[in-house]
């Protein structure tokens, strides 16, 4: 079984009188350990696409799968408690809260999962070294540079070590070397056997991964899988760095 | 469905201090808004508490004076006018008299003590001054005992000055003050005890005088000026004597108390014989007067009033009834006695402080209510700039309930550092409300009132809240992290 099973998945917001489609039937598996961009232009509909695999949306139809948990009938609250546990997200505004430190950031995931106070620490803190920004935990984020700001929002992303991490235009506030800097320290996330999803409207940050789909008006447009599965065109799922337990 | 593994979904909600702490420092970090949002709880917890402080005093104030009158377990017995019915025996109405006093000693065990008064309106002179008083009254010995007076010079008459129907009496501070002066006036206290005084022209040795009665704010006050004057070398005179206050120009309590000091009181059978026989001893001297007895020379047995006190103060009404039915024997059936209790006071006491309360607490309710609308205004407004924070909080798992507690705690943390400070208010507005008008009762901030105004300003910053945690609750994720 896929970490993510997307199946026959539409989204249709009506505004006024008139339907829109953001997502047109999609249907879409990713595998525990991949490196998946999704892209497409604005108004695409890849934004809706991330929102529900990350589950701060349901679906209006079809199933979403993700780490065997159906998705399109969960709680708000189920959803808030699979976002805290089974997900990351890292933002292209970074999205840290101005009035917490470093270290503070990074522990509020764990707050919400109920950590201890000495727990939280510690394991921010290897967050943080994860990211090489330990240096940093008592700077306010205003006084970090962009890039900065966003290794600690992947800190922030880890900590509750979720099963997948979703990164949304994660270069898209930053300098081209900046980015190259987030996005190999995402490849090497990968490496390290985190699944990672990267939403992106720039073909060129999405070559950096070995599988992208483009999303085009609600629809899945085109596919390429670099991947050896993807190569061989088989079935069997490529092997993980980290089998699923 | 079912096989969905569910433990995964069993959401354990943030923790308490962590949350705090985040509203402390969210607090914290507009101090000057935060201060402003809690200036109305502020005002409220303090009125409250001030309000409920001047209202135990003035309660304070009226129980001493209750209690400087008598207790409740007294009653007094008066003459009334007689029920409509029966005013065609007007002439046969014999009123109060000392068998009344013989038939309740003998048959109404419920009774302790009785106390007969035969009230004598006089002009007292003595010292080339003159002093009415509606208070000089004659009665038996244990009348002392009966209103609560206490001789602090001299003695009281005793049986065989009755007896004998001696010219004798005792006075209180009042009369003194008057015929005298008082102690702040001559600068020392006088006791005219062995002195004459004069009643209607009557002489009369003063044989003793009672105790001065205050309450104890008065008694406070005039230890405070008498420990300055006693500070200052400049005021010898104030040393001398304790400085005392007559009381005409206070309250209720007061008055009361003036009252009772006002008092003259001369053994019953004298006041009998020299007022009420009819046998004009008073034909002498520069201001005889014909006669005081409203029934002229035939003499006038009749008593102004009984006083009663009671074994038991829940067997009121069993004791009234006994009475009731004694005199009705003794009056022929004729109804020309009422009983008055000291219970109408104290429900009139009581009816007045309820009023005081109750018009109080809906001032310092309206300031909490106002205050409380403050919070959520206030509440409402930091949502709507905390929108995007909101939605961080969401994405990384913040439930829709940790979001509503965090705004709750939030709410009520101001409104409790604004009950604090409202306590701590409270102390110089009551401060302030006693220098800017200075009653008989100083207002006395109990611990209860402390309690429930905190407790009002904790429930009002919970349902401020309310409104704005729901609200920020059910902010949608996605729309609040693109909010700008």
């Amino acid at each position: 079984m896929a970490l993510v099973e997307l199946r026959n998945v539409s989204k249709i917001y009506r505004l006024g009188g008139e339907e829109i489609r953001a997502l047109d039937n999609v249907s879409l598996d990713i595998e525990e350990g991949e490196f998946i961009s999704i892209i497409g232009p604005s108004g695409s509909g890849k934004s809706t696409l991330m929102h529900i695999l990350g589950c701060l949306d349901t679906p209006t139809s079809g199933t979403v799968c993700l780490d065997g948990i159906m998705i399109q009938d969960a709680s708000q609250r189920e959803l808030a408690a699979i976002r805290n546990r089974k997900i990351g997200f890292v933002f292209q505004f970074f999205n840290l809260l101005p009035k917490l430190n470093v270290l503070q950031n990074v522990e509020l995931p764990m707050i919400y999962s109920g950590v201890s106070g000495g727990e939280r620490r510690k394991r921010a803190l290897a967050a943080l070294e994860a990211v090489d920004m330990v240096n940093r935990a008592r700077h306010r984020p205003s006084q970090l540079s962009g890039g900065q700001q966003q290794r600690v929002a992947i800190a922030r992303a880890l900590v509750n070590n979720p099963r997948i991490l979703f990164a949304d235009e994660p270069t898209g506030n930053l300098d081209s070397h900046t980015g190259e800097a987030i996005l190999s320290l995402f490849r090497k996330l990968n490496e390290e056997g985190r699944t990672i999803v990267l939403v992106t409207h720039d073909p060129e940050i999405a070559a950096v991964t070995p599988r992208r789909i483009e999303i085009r008006d609600g629809r899945i447009a085109s596919k390429i899988d670099l991947t050896l599965a993807g190569l061989a065109r088989g079935s069997v799922p490529a092997s993980p760095a980290s089998p699923v337990s | 469905m079912s096989s969905q593994p569910k433990d995964i979904l069993i959401h354990s909600s943030a923790q308490f201090g962590p949350t705090l702490i985040a509203g402390l420092r969210e607090i914290w970090a507009h101090k000057f808004r935060s201060l402003l949002t809690m200036l109305g709880i502020i005002l409220g917890v303090s009125s409250l508490v001030a309000m409920s402080a001047l209202v135990k005093g003035m309660e304070k104030g009226a129980k001493e004076a209750l209690i400087a009158v008598g207790g409740l377990d007294k009653v007094r017995v008066e003459p009334q006018e007689l029920p409509v019915e029966q005013r065609h025996l007007q002439d046969q109405a014999v009123g109060i008299t000392m068998n009344d006093v013989t038939v309740i000693q003998n048959g109404a065990p419920l009774i302790t003590k009785v106390s007969p008064e035969m009230r004598v309106p006089v002009t007292a002179s003595a010292n080339g001054k003159t002093f009415r008083t509606f208070m000089c009254m004659g009665v038996w010995p244990v009348a002392l005992e009966m209103m609560e007076h206490e001789i602090e010079h001299g003695r009281m008459f005793n049986e065989i000055d009755d007896e004998m129907a001696r010219s004798v009496c005792v006075i209180g501070t009042a009369t003194r003050n008057e015929l005298w002066g008082s102690p702040e006036e001559v600068g020392k206290e006088i006791i005219p005890v062995g002195e004459t005084i004069y009643l209607n022209g009557v002489p009369f040795t003063i044989i003793g005088m009672f105790k001065h009665y205050e309450s104890e704010q008065e008694r406070k006050t005039r230890e405070l000026q008498a420990k300055q004057a006693a500070n200052s070398p400049t005021n010898q005179l104030a040393q001398t004597g304790p400085q005392r206050n007559r009381g005409h120009s206070h309250g209720r309590g007061g008055w009361a108390f003036w009252i009772k000091n006002a008092t003259i009181y001369m053994p019953l059978n004298t006041a009998y014989m020299k007022f009420r026989s009819g046998v004009s001893l008073t034909g002498f001297g520069p201001r005889s007067q014909p006669s005081s007895t409203p029934s002229g020379a035939t003499g006038d047995p009749r008593l102004s009033s009984l006083e009663l006190r009671i074994r038991n103060f829940d067997l009121l009404p069993e004791a009234l009834q006994q009475v009731r039915n004694l005199l009705m024997s003794t009056h022929k059936g004729i109804e020309d006695f009422t009983f008055r209790t000291q219970e109408e006071w104290a429900e009139a006491i009581n009816t007045f402080i309820r009023n005081a309360r109750l018009s109080g607490s809906l001032i310092a309710g309206i300031s909490l209510l106002v205050g409380g609308i403050g919070i959520m205004n206030i509440m409402l407004a930091s949502i709507s700039e905390r929108v995007r924070e909101i939605g961080i909080r969401k994405s990384v798992g913040a439930s829709n309930g940790d979001i509503f507690f965090q705004i709750l705690v939030e709410s009520t943390v101001i409104a409790m550092l604004g009950g604090f400070l409202g306590l701590g208010t409270s102390f110089g507005l009551v401060k302030l409300i006693s220098t800017i008008s200075p009653t008989d009762n100083a207002p006395i901030v109990t611990a209860t009132a402390m309690l429930i105004a905190f407790g009002f300003s904790v429930c009002v910053g919970i349902l401020a809240g309310l409104l704005p945690a729901l609200k920020a609750s059910r902010l949608n994720p996605i729309q609040a992290l693109r909010y700008e």
